[in-house]
């Protein structure tokens, strides 16, 4: 009998005992203190040292756009950081040009801060807010897509340019330790802004698309910030040409709108893939844009339209579609939005047929 | 049977009685991360300073806890918990010191905790009945041991980058099949210090 006891005496003595080292250590390791961050020459500002960077500034209201939340594999979250922040570390380098290394240019979701800091974020993001917004309507497009209205609060002041995204900030459900941003296009006209709406595909254990296809309901509170993004119309004389994938039509959804509503005369062609028939929506008001804006073309593209949907349109992967529609591309204008792998297939197709790469425009949300 | 002194115990670690080649024990890390000669060195590193540490604090956990309240049978599982912590400790240490060497390790420095080569050295040196010094000794030589197979084998694989392995054999295979040849050199030594 008292051996069992003085065993479990022994054994809990020594497990607590190693704990309390390893809390002690975390203490003195793992937080730096308060460290104080100057950013664009400001007046410095005090964070508590210890977290990642991307983190300690939404702490302090900067928003920089993330849209794989501070995992380190979508590489949007990149600012300059002029002193302090360490060295390099392998998770960046993927994700960083040879002139953004010489540059100092990080991805603040890799940084700890440990030490005083200055750094170097475009004025636009300082303007990026945050805002509370009411869920007001849920619209299905298809069977895993779906339109969300978020209504803004009277007084919000909202304001963006067509093709700009935010990010939603999905709350904390099963599962899930803290909150995540996941980035979305605004489907709706910048004229409209007494809400927004975003286009959102299901993606197989995605957070933030299972959160709002599961769990959300009208009616429901959320917060997003933003607006995010150079992904606008570029009002020049030359064509263009959109390339959608699923949910990527809401950035163009958006431009259209404000095309129409301004007027804006410029030669565009929309390609817009999906697999089969289940997969397209918003067609008819694709059609009336067309109607609408002179020069305006809509391309509905299946890669495999199943037997039953009698598709007499352009088939096969939008990339071939594309190609097939131009002998030369030179002159014009390419805007994408879709999944990574699209995007990359389309700026191949694209800089082939001769439009140079600073000249094609995409948001890549990964 | 007379123990021989720290520093024998030290060398016969590395070269005689070398805990991966000799006892094939922690194999599952040095067949993972023996591809690149850098990752090698951060791991066996670690390894050294992990093995030196545990041996020296399991070896006053066991004659001054353990064996006086007579419970040398829980060796087995305090062992493990102290090297669990000090893991933890060493993680903390090492993305405060290098951030670089911690991403460079990634999940490697974790998996440290369940190196089966760090327990064996701790309960090696209880059934051996080593000295604290002989004790230490034992640790750095073991870990010293185990870097060198490490090292030695990451050099071995990144000259084999360039030769034509048959390729049912390539990676784990062919590591296995080298490890084998080298355990077999290895072998020539065993018996020249008892330990």
């Amino acid at each position: 009998m008292g051996s069992v006891v003085s065993a479990v005496l022994v054994l809990a003595g020594l497990g607590a005992f190693l704990a309390l080292l390893l809390v002690l250590a975390e203490k003195r390791l793992a937080s730096s203190g308060p460290v104080r961050l100057r950013i664009n020459q400001g007046e410095p500002r005090e964070v508590e040292g210890g977290e990642p960077l991307l983190s300690a500034l939404k702490g302090q209201g900067i928003f920089i756009p993330s849209a794989c939340g501070g995992r380190g594999s979508c590489g949007l979250c990149k600012v300059r950081i002029l002193e302090g922040g360490g060295p390099l570390l392998p998770t960046e380098t993927p994700h960083l040009s040879p002139e953004e290394i010489d540059n100092q240019v990080r991805l603040s979701c890799q940084v700890k801060v440990r030490e005083a800091m200055a750094l170097e974020i475009p004025e636009s993001l300082l303007e990026v807010e945050e805002y509370p917004v009411r869920v007001e309507a849920l619209t299905p497009c298809t069977y895993d897509t779906v339109k969300v209205r978020l209504g803004f609060e009277a007084d919000a002041g909202f304001s963006f340019r067509a093709g700009q995204y935010v990010q939603v900030e999905t709350p904390i459900y099963d599962g899930l330790s803290e909150p995540v941003y996941r980035a979305y296009s605004i489907s709706s006209p910048p004229s409209e802004t007494r809400f927004i709406e975003l286009i959102l595909r299901r993606v197989p254990r995605g957070i933030c698309t299972t959160y709002v296809h599961e769990l959300l309901l009208a009616g429901d509170r959320l917060k997003i910030n933003g607006p995010y993004g150079d992904f606008y119309l570029r009002e020049t004389q030359a064509e263009a040409v959109f390339i959608a994938g699923g949910s990527g039509l809401a950035p163009f959804e958006a431009i259209l709108a404000d095309m129409a509503e301004r007027g804006i005369r410029k030669k565009a062609t929309l390609f817009f893939g999906a697999v089969s028939r289940r997969d397209l929506y918003d067609q008819e008001l694709l059609r009336e844009y067309e109607e609408k804006i002179p020069g305006f073309r809509a391309v509905p593209a299946l890669s495999k339209p199943a037997p039953e949907d009698q598709w007499e349109g352009e088939t096969g992967l939008i990339t071939e579609v594309v190609a097939r529609g131009y002998e030369s591309m030179a002159g014009m204008e390419g805007y994408l939005c879709g999944s990574p792998g699209m995007i990359d297939a389309c700026i191949r197709v694209l800089t082939e047929k001769g439009i140079p790469e600073d000249r094609i425009y995409f948001d890549k949300f990964s | 049977m007379e123990t021989p002194g720290p520093f024998t115990i030290f060398l016969a670690s590395i070269f005689i009685n070398n805990i991966l080649l000799a006892n094939f024990l922690g194999m599952c890390s040095f067949i993972a991360v023996s591809r690149e000669i850098k990752t090698a060195l951060g791991l066996g590193t670690a390894v050294i300073f992990v093995m030196t540490l545990t041996s020296g604090i399991n070896y006053f956990v066991y004659t001054l806890l353990l064996e006086p309240l007579g419970l040398e049978y829980l060796r087995f599982i305090a062992f493990i918990v102290v090297i669990a912590a000090t893991v933890q400790l060493v993680e903390m240490i090492i993305e405060r010191v290098s951030p670089v060497l911690y991403y460079a390790l990634g999940i490697f420095l974790p998996l440290i905790t369940v190196n089966c080569a760090i327990l064996g050295v701790s309960l090696f040196l209880v059934i051996r009945e080593y000295s604290f010094l002989q004790s230490l000794a034992y640790g750095a030589g073991g870990g010293a041991g185990w870097a060198l197979a490490i090292l030695a084998m990451a050099g071995l694989r990144q000259k084999m980058k360039r030769s034509r392995v048959h390729p049912a054999l390539q990676g784990p295979a062919i590591t296995m099949i080298l490890t084998g040849i080298m355990a077999l050199a290895f072998i020539g030594f065993s018996g020249m210090v008892p330990m």
